[in-house]
């Protein structure tokens, strides 16, 4: 048996898996492989080292990911073991219950390996704000993995995992993806139950996964994808077999290149790889057209505006009453204002009071509810694109990963980052992230594919079509 | 200090747990009493992560509720969050209704001493319950039971459109009885799941704008919020006579002082930043399912109060006892059904067996004594075979027996004596012993005779049938 | 735009240091600044989304199922009493 069996994929994973010897072997493998490189990349906050207990609870019974391993962010609750958003305020909370993807995955025999470091509360594009430590790009140590999940992108990069969820509110799968080289899919708003979900903004939140090719992303969307009663949000329309769409074939496929996407701000070398991709397309088979989402430059002020005020109520609840972190005193109003003073991190206080202030009284009109009002504009912009195109490519990210500590002091420059990933999150619209090329500083560089609602079928067949002809998932990082 | 010179201006904020069998958003049970603690879940403790999902039935009863208070039903609802931090509310936001409430716009009408009285009903809408903070016994802490949290509410806004304490008293009188009829809420207050703020201002007689209103808060009672209002008109009137200006705050009935005492609350921190609760989706209501809805009330306490006026020719006020209680009426028309006479009914149960319930803090719910056995106890007497005074000495072995009339009378030898020989040996018996009485009685003075019938009555030990009794002594008289 | 950072704060009940309400309030009011550009469309007329997906009527039956986790929950809880309730500061009514 190789050394390598940390690099395999899910694929290869879940067939090699045949027996509680290789399930051994693939944990020690994986296990070795993070002690080797998690000092340098700091994907992980926690690891699961108890395979034994994996393998008595678990039999194997057909089970169709028995044994896989699977890294998960720190947001996603895992019953009996810690989940704390990568915050202080979470410290020490584990929570009584699974999360409903993480019950399905532990139903169809999933290992949970390990939580993966992340932007506290999600908050970030570059994995800096959690309040452990910061998570390194494994292509660059000296840059960032891009965020919020950045520890689930950076695993899969790093091979220290086999696939990773994350959960994307305004492109905090895809960015880092892109930043880290690997694919990553934030499906349709209602695709994925978000029962379990710490959330940020319940109305763009979605759990999606990262993985080493476009094959096993289809494989573990089906695997978590799926309405829940437990999430009325989440939308009841059948799961179809997304691994049937693995074909290299877009005759005719329709693929709209929005105009307003490629503007100034964006790194020539991505511009040029994500229209390199557009050829390729065309060569193909594909059509390519050139189309418009007039309201793409609002995305970032509605989305500030949507994202936090939900999340300056949905983390209201971390108050010190019942869990995580508590400011000892015998003051009730210090207990609550000293406990989210200390428990949260500069960007979560941020985004708290901003989103706190949309709301209060005076401002909802002006700020809260305009944007809703603008949200519909930016809806309606894809509903207009989609009569005309099947899918829609653009650039994931206006640049390639970027120095640690470059945005830091700059929320503004930080929250633009994420210009292009925003609007599919406001729309509720699948997009997802394939890696397309490095620039020249040999940093990876991704595309973002943007499809119909609940037309994850069509977009995982264009990536696959681009990824099985330029196969970039061949290189792999120097660790 | 003369009070005539204002009017009080009052409006009742009543919140009803409804009586659905788990809470509103997840599936806990709402029983009430259960140990601390124990009748929750993630979703219901707001632990990160969960999800409420509406409780169908939830909606159901708010709809119910709407129609019976003549409201507008919405077609389109939702649901928003308000935002504020406190221990019994574990997300920090209360899931509500904000501007598209369940119902809108309706009325009820009350009895006062001056007439019917139309009172608006300015909304109905549905949230989550708080949990329960407990401060007593425990030193320097308070600790917190979510079991209630989650429970589902709603919340009724009058219009400020009563004027006096007794109005109050009336419309929640009315209010609790239209919900009781519904069988939406068990509308217990010692439970907590009525319960009831006031707003109160007063003006000028004839003046047009209202005055500073006070919300009064920690009404445990009927009798408290009454109390209350008073309490509370005198206070502002006062303060008015003295020539400053009401506040607006909110004040806490203290039941033992008679008192309201203000919270001296930081007022300005309220925000709750009401938005639309994003977990939650929209919701439809066609005019199809009101209409069906609509079709399946129960007769409500008004449509029954003309009835027993019209059909059991009832006294007003009685009708108006009976009813304004969903139990002690139907109490009453199973007796009926059993075969008494309504009138009797009514009677034996208002002022008998009630006084005897009140005497050994009971209520119908405990009480032994079953609709038909007091129906049974009514008819021995039609049909003589006890007197209505002997009955009332049965009544109260019913009641704490259980027993059926008719076992008690047979096991004490209750049975009314009709026996016309026993009767007349009697008769002579009493006539021979009281010569004094039967020559008044001969020279004209008939009064007399009752006396004798009663002298038999004694004899008999009360079992004797007292018309018959009357009879065999007239006709001994004329003999002797 | 200028935010009252300290009203703000109470609202959300955070503390804040003084040097952090500085720079707190200048990022508050440069992003809003940045905002003010959703100033520039007519929205007079468009609808408000709060979803995206146009999902109605969702409900779940009135069915009791027990979830007990009270005991886990007390055990990571940080302060509790007689093993049954969340302990807190003590609460004056009305504050």
């Amino acid at each position: 048996m190789s050394k390598d069996l940390f690099r395999m994929t899910l694929k290869e994973a879940a067939g090699f898996l045949s027996s509680p010897e290789n399930f051994s072997a693939l944990h020690k493998s994986l296990t070795d492989r993070a002690g080797a490189v998690d000092a340098k990349v700091k994907a992980y906050t926690q690891l699961n080292h108890d395979g034994k207990d994996f393998l008595a609870k678990t039999p194997r019974n057909g089970k169709p990911l028995w044994g896989v391993p699977v890294s998960v962010k720190e947001n996603i609750c895992t019953h009996g073991w810690e989940t704390t958003c990568s915050s202080k305020i979470l410290k020490g909370y584990i929570p009584p219950y699974d999360a409903t993807v993480i019950r399905k995955l532990r139903d169809q025999g999933a290992f949970l390996f390990a939580k993966c470091n992340m932007d506290e509360f999600a908050f970030g594009s570059s994995s800096e704000t959690s309040a452990f430590h910061p998570t390194f790009n494994p292509w660059d140590l000296e840059r960032v993995p891009g965020g919020s999940s950045g520890g689930s992108a950076a695993c899969v990069a790093a091979d220290e995992a086999i696939c990773a969820l994350g959960s994307d509110t305004g492109g905090s799968v895809r960015q880092p993806a892109s930043l880290c080289g690997v694919v990553g899919m934030k499906p349709t708003y209602g695709r994925v139950s978000r029962f379990g979900l710490i959330a940020f903004g319940s109305s763009l939140d979605q759990i999606g996964p990262l993985t080493k090719n476009v094959e096993d992303n289809a494989i573990l969307l089906g695997a978590i994808a799926g309405h829940d009663p437990l999430d009325s949000t989440s939308a009841n329309v059948p799961v179809p077999d997304y691994t049937k769409s693995l074909v290299k074939d877009v005759k005719g496929l329709r693929i709209g290149l929005p105009k307003d996407y490629f503007i100034s701000g964006i790194d020539p070398e991505v511009e040029a790889a994500v229209r390199e991709a557009a050829k390729v397309y065309e060569q193909l088979g594909a059509t390519i057209k050139e189309i418009s989402l007039p309201h793409t430059k609002y995305g970032v002020a509605v989305y500030y505006v949507v994202a936090t005020a939900e999340a300056s109520s949905n983390l209201a609840r971390f108050d010190g009453v019942q869990y995580g972190f508590r400011y000892p005193t015998d003051n009730l109003l210090d207990m609550y204002v000293e406990t989210r003073d200390q428990g949260f991190g500069q960007e979560a206080k941020r985004r708290i009071l901003l989103g706190t202030f949309v709301l209060s009284a005076g401002y909802y009109d002006a700020y809260y509810l305009r944007a809703q009002k603008v949200r519909t504009l930016i809806k309606q912009d894809f509903e207009n694109a989609f009569k005309e195109v099947d899918v829609i490519l653009c650039p994931t990210s206006p640049s390639t990963a970027f120095k640690v500590g470059e945005k830091m002091n700059d929320p503004l420059s930080m929250y633009l980052s994420d210009i292009y990933t925003i609007s599919s999150n406001l729309a509720g619209v699948p997009a997802l992230s394939v890696p397309c090329g490095f620039d020249s500083k040999g940093l990876p560089i991704g595309f973002q594919l943007m499809g119909k609602y609940f037309d994850e079928p069509t977009m995982y067949r264009a990536a696959y079509s681009y990824e099985q002809t330029m196969h970039w998932y061949e290189r792999k990082p120097k660790l | 200090m003369s009070l005539e010179k204002y009017e009080p201006v009052i409006g009742l904020e009543v919140h009803v747990q409804l009586q659905t069998k788990s809470k509103i958003f997840c599936s806990c049970s709402t029983k009430f009493g259960a140990e601390a603690n124990t009748q929750t879940c993630p979703i219901c403790l707001g632990l990160p992560g969960s999800l409420p999902v509406l409780n169908e039935q939830a909606l159901y009863y708010g709809i119910k509720a709407g129609i019976a208070l003549n409201c507008h039903i919405a077609e389109r609802l939702k649901f928003d969050r308000k935002n504020y931090f406190y221990p019994d509310l574990p997300k920090a936001y209360q899931i509500s209704q904000f501007d598209m409430p369940v119902a809108y716009r309706g009325w009820l009408m009350i009895e006062t001493k001056d007439g019917n009285k139309k009172i608006g009903i300015t909304r109905a809408h549905l949230e989550e319950d708080a949990g329960k903070l407990i401060h007593e016994g425990i030193k320097d802490a308070s600790v917190v039971d979510y079991n209630r949290c989650g429970t589902p509410l709603l919340e009724i806004v009058s219009e400020p459109d009563l004027r006096t304490p007794e109005d109050a008293y009336e419309y929640l009188t009315t209010l609790k009885a239209i919900l009781e009829y519904l069988e939406v809420s068990d509308c217990n207050m010692d439970e907590g799941s009525l319960r009831c703020d006031a707003n109160v201002s007063i003006r000028l007689r004839g003046a047009e704008k209202f005055g500073t209103k006070a919300e009064i808060k920690n009404l445990n009672s009927f009798k408290a919020v009454a109390k209350s209002i008073q309490y509370e008109i005198e206070r502002q009137a006062e303060v008015l006579e003295s020539g400053e200006r009401v506040i607006q705050e909110t004040r806490l009935w203290n039941d033992e002082k008679g008192q309201t005492i203000s919270m001296r609350s930081k007022e300005e921190a309220h925000d709750y930043r009401y938005f639309p609760e994003p977990d939650l989706v929209p919701f439809t209501i066609s005019r199809q399912r009101v209409e069906e809805i609509r079709k399946t009330l129960p007769e409500l306490p008004q449509a029954r109060e003309e009835r027993f006026l019209r059909d059991y020719k009832l006294s007003n006020y009685d009708a108006h006892v009976l009813v304004s209680d969903k139990k002690h009426a139907d109490y009453f028309e199973q007796a009926i059904r059993a075969g008494a006479d309504p009138k009797k009914v009514s009677n034996w149960l208002t002022s008998e067996l009630f006084g005897l319930l009140n005497t050994r803090k009971e209520t119908l719910d405990t009480c032994k004594v079953s609709a038909k056995a007091l129906s049974g106890l009514i008819q021995l007497i039609d049909k003589q075979v006890i007197s209505g005074k002997i009955a009332k000495e049965v009544l109260p072995i019913m009641v704490e027996t259980g027993k059926d009339p008719e076992t008690i009378v047979k096991e004490k030898g209750l049975v009314q004596v009709t026996d016309t020989k026993f009767l007349e040996d009697i008769a002579k018996k009493i006539i021979e012993v009281n010569p004094k009485s039967v020559a008044d009685f001969k020279s004209g003075k008939t009064a007399a005779i009752g006396f004798l019938v009663g002298q038999m009555m004694k004899e008999t030990k009360g079992k004797a049938n007292p018309a018959l009794a009357n009879q065999i002594l007239e006709q001994q008289l004329k003999k002797s | 735009m200028q935010v009252d950072i300290v009203k703000v704060a109470q609202l959300a009940r955070i503390k804040l240091k003084d040097a952090e309400k500085v720079k707190l309030q200048k990022d508050l009011n440069s992003i809003l600044d940045y905002v003010a550009q959703l100033n520039e469309l007519d929205t007079k007329n468009v609808e408000p989304t709060s979803h995206v997906l146009n999902l109605e009527n969702v409900y779940r039956k009135d069915d009791v199922k027990n979830w007990p986790i009270r005991d886990e929950v007390l055990k990571y809880a940080p302060l509790t009493a007689d093993g049954k309730y969340f302990k807190v500061p003590k609460v004056i009514e009305g504050e």
